[in-house]
């Protein structure tokens, strides 16, 4: 019992991860982008392609494929999500879902039907465990644990206290007031989506380091990450941690009640924070609303 | 000034409707077997393109979970034919079912908005996908075959299912010209045009919606269960598929969102692109998925949208028209 719980924590980790991306997108943009766990599976094979050819360790070649990916985000908004949030708040969401039947695709043309897996890469590592009050916990499940808490933690602290952050959190509360002040939206946009596909990058590695991935994969992880934002109720980043947390819980909880329960109980939960959102106090399952006073404190101040 | 509903085009189009259901009838007396299979499978395309056009072009709902219906009608036929009741009238029955199962369904999701809406959808499909699994009868995704078409003879079970989706299209279509010509569809068309202004003037957007969300999911349950009449057997994963969506999103973004016609044109083109393409496997689905990005981002109004424009033509009249003008109130304005 205590063991699954450890274990349920540490996937949540990995579900922050997958989620921050597009909590933060949604967050900047007002978009979720349905090509997210498609270009995170991208990014894996990306990451295992240039770990194979240059006989790399994936933690090396994920520093490689960050900037790939950032220049990625910085087409997809330019070429792609620009035009389409100029057309009403219905298309990003027709022309990311299109992207992401193209990427898989692609994948698949590429790369065939096999399931891939960074852990060969890592030696003992992905074996490895720490053993700690009687239970044996995964050295690698940590470090993206741990991961997870920094890219996190380095983005809230970003917003909070950059000249950039400012910035982005302006654009994300008014882009056109913030374009009077000076702000370029357009470059704040721009950046935004490369930061969120860096995330994307580094989850997407998490994802091929702690399991296997294939071309059609993208798809539920697109739906983890969206299961944890709504979870963690889409307004803060650390709620989407915990949001990721809670949704691997369920999961678990799911699995003890049933052999085949275990997406079941991730989708359930995520039924019930939706349900309570919709009709009950809208916050009530967030870190604001808990907050809140502290915030409140923030604005008379 | 003249507002009428129809026009010259619109009393040919009658008369090509009307020739052409009629050709429909009597074409199983001289068509191939193939013919009929591949006509069947056409008006299941256009049944389904029509529900998802009905959805997002005049709801403005843009679901990426239809499959949950798609499934669910299959899955519920299924479960009704091994109850012993002929799997002719399990399909409509099906339909039916889930159509009453999407309005408690519609109350909750359509407080969600866009995104969220979209996705919303598609976890939900899954969970679908994930309880009938849990059913014994259909064994895991293993599936099982629609065995009780077998009472029927080769021949006449052809011709039973070519009829019943020729029946089905024709009257969904039908039923979704009246009610777009109805007062909620009129009111649907004004929501999808400019939906706070359709509030301004007391539309009541929730229910429109809630009544369009439904017709769309008996709709795509009933293209389900057709689709397992012509398959005869069903597996949970390829009917609870994402792409089956993605196959009505290609048919309505290229054919026109939005417009009757853009939705049967869009299906057609489908089907063409399927015959001459589908045996290039992956790069036939990348194709799918570039055309419907570049249609959604180049083209919102797809091919129809494009010729209504072009040519003022309205084939079917859903609608009113505006003619005889006076030129020189619209100079007066500048």
């Amino acid at each position: 019992m205590m063991n699954s719980l450890v274990q349920a924590i540490l996937l949540g980790g990995y579900y922050a991860l997958v989620a921050c991306g597009l909590a933060f997108m949604f967050q900047v943009m007002r978009i979720i982008n349905l090509a997210h766990g498609s270009l995170a599976i991208l990014s894996a094979y990306l990451v295992w392609e240039i770990t194979d050819a240059l006989a790399l360790s994936p933690f090396v070649s994920v520093l490689m494929i960050l900037p790939i990916m950032a220049i990625i985000g910085l087409l997809l908004q330019r070429v792609i999500l620009e035009r389409a949030t100029k057309g009403g708040e219905l298309l990003p969401v027709l022309t990311t879902f299109g992207l992401a039947i193209v990427i898989d695709n692609l994948l698949f043309q590429q790369f065939g039907a096999n399931t891939r897996s960074l852990s060969p890469y890592l030696g003992d590592l992905s074996w490895e465990s720490y053993e700690i009050f009687g239970l044996w916990i995964g050295k690698l499940p940590v470090i993206v644990l741990i991961t997870a808490i920094v890219v996190i933690g380095g983005l809230d602290l970003i917003l909070r206290f950059t000249p950039l952050g400012r910035q982005i959190r302006a654009t994300a509360f008014d882009p056109d007031t913030a374009g009077l002040v000076g702000i370029d939206a357009r470059k704040i946009a721009g950046i935004s989506a490369a930061i969120a596909m860096m995330t994307v990058a580094i989850s997407g590695t998490a994802l091929g380091l702690r399991g296997t991935f294939d071309a059609y994969a993208g798809g539920p992880q697109l739906l983890f990450a969206f299961e944890a934002t709504i979870i963690g109720g889409a307004s803060s980043l650390w709620g989407v941690f915990l949001g990721g947390i809670i949704l691997a819980i369920a999961q678990s909880i799911g699995a003890l009640i049933h052999p085949q329960g275990f997406l079941l109980g991730g989708h359930f939960m995520f039924l019930i924070f939706l349900f309570a959102r919709i009709y009950f106090n809208r916050d009530v399952f967030t870190l604001k609303h808990w907050f809140a006073k502290r915030n409140k404190g923030e604005i008379t101040a | 000034m003249k507002i009428k509903r129809s026009n010259a085009y619109s009393k040919v189009t009658l008369y090509v409707v009307a020739a052409v259901f009629i050709a429909l009838i009597l074409l199983p007396s001289f068509a191939s077997n193939n013919v009929m299979e591949r006509l069947t499978v056409l008006f299941i395309y256009i049944i389904m393109a029509a529900m998802w056009n009905t959805l997002a072009g005049f709801g403005g709902l843009i679901s990426i979970g239809q499959q949950l219906f798609f499934g669910l009608g299959a899955y519920a036929t299924i479960r009704i034919t091994n109850m012993a009741i002929s799997p002719f009238v399990a399909l409509l029955i099906a339909a039916c079912l889930v159509g009453l199962l999407s309005w408690p369904i519609s109350t909750f999701m359509l407080r969600l908005k866009a995104g969220e809406f979209a996705i919303g959808m598609w976890v939900l499909a899954s969970i679908g996908h994930l309880l009938v699994n849990l059913d014994p009868l259909i064994q895991g995704e293993t599936g099982i075959s629609l065995i009780a078409l077998n009472q029927y003879a080769i021949e006449s079970r052809r011709l039973l299912i070519y009829f019943a989706a020729l029946v089905s299209m024709s009257g969904l279509l039908l039923g979704l010209f009246y009610l777009l010509r109805s007062k909620a569809g009129i009111a649907m068309q004004a929501i999808r045009d400019n939906e706070e202004a359709a509030d301004s003037i007391g539309v009541d957007a929730e229910k429109v919606k809630k009544w369009f969300f439904i017709f769309a999911a008996f709709g795509t349950a009933l293209a389900g269960a057709l689709w397992l009449a012509q398959a005869s057997s069903f597996q949970p994963k390829t009917y609870f598929s994402v792409q089956w969506t993605a196959y009505m999103i290609f048919m309505v973004l290229v054919g026109g969102l939005g417009r009757f016609e853009g939705a049967i044109l869009g299906a057609l083109l489908f089907f063409v692109v399927e015959t001459w393409f589908a045996a290039t496997g992956v790069w036939y689905l990348v194709g799918l998925g570039a055309v419907a990005m570049l249609c959604s981002l180049f083209f919102p109004k797809g091919i129809w949208g494009v010729i209504e424009t072009r040519l003022s033509i309205t084939l079917i009249p859903v609608g009113y028209q505006v003619t005889g003008l006076k030129p020189d109130s619209h100079s007066k304005n500048k």
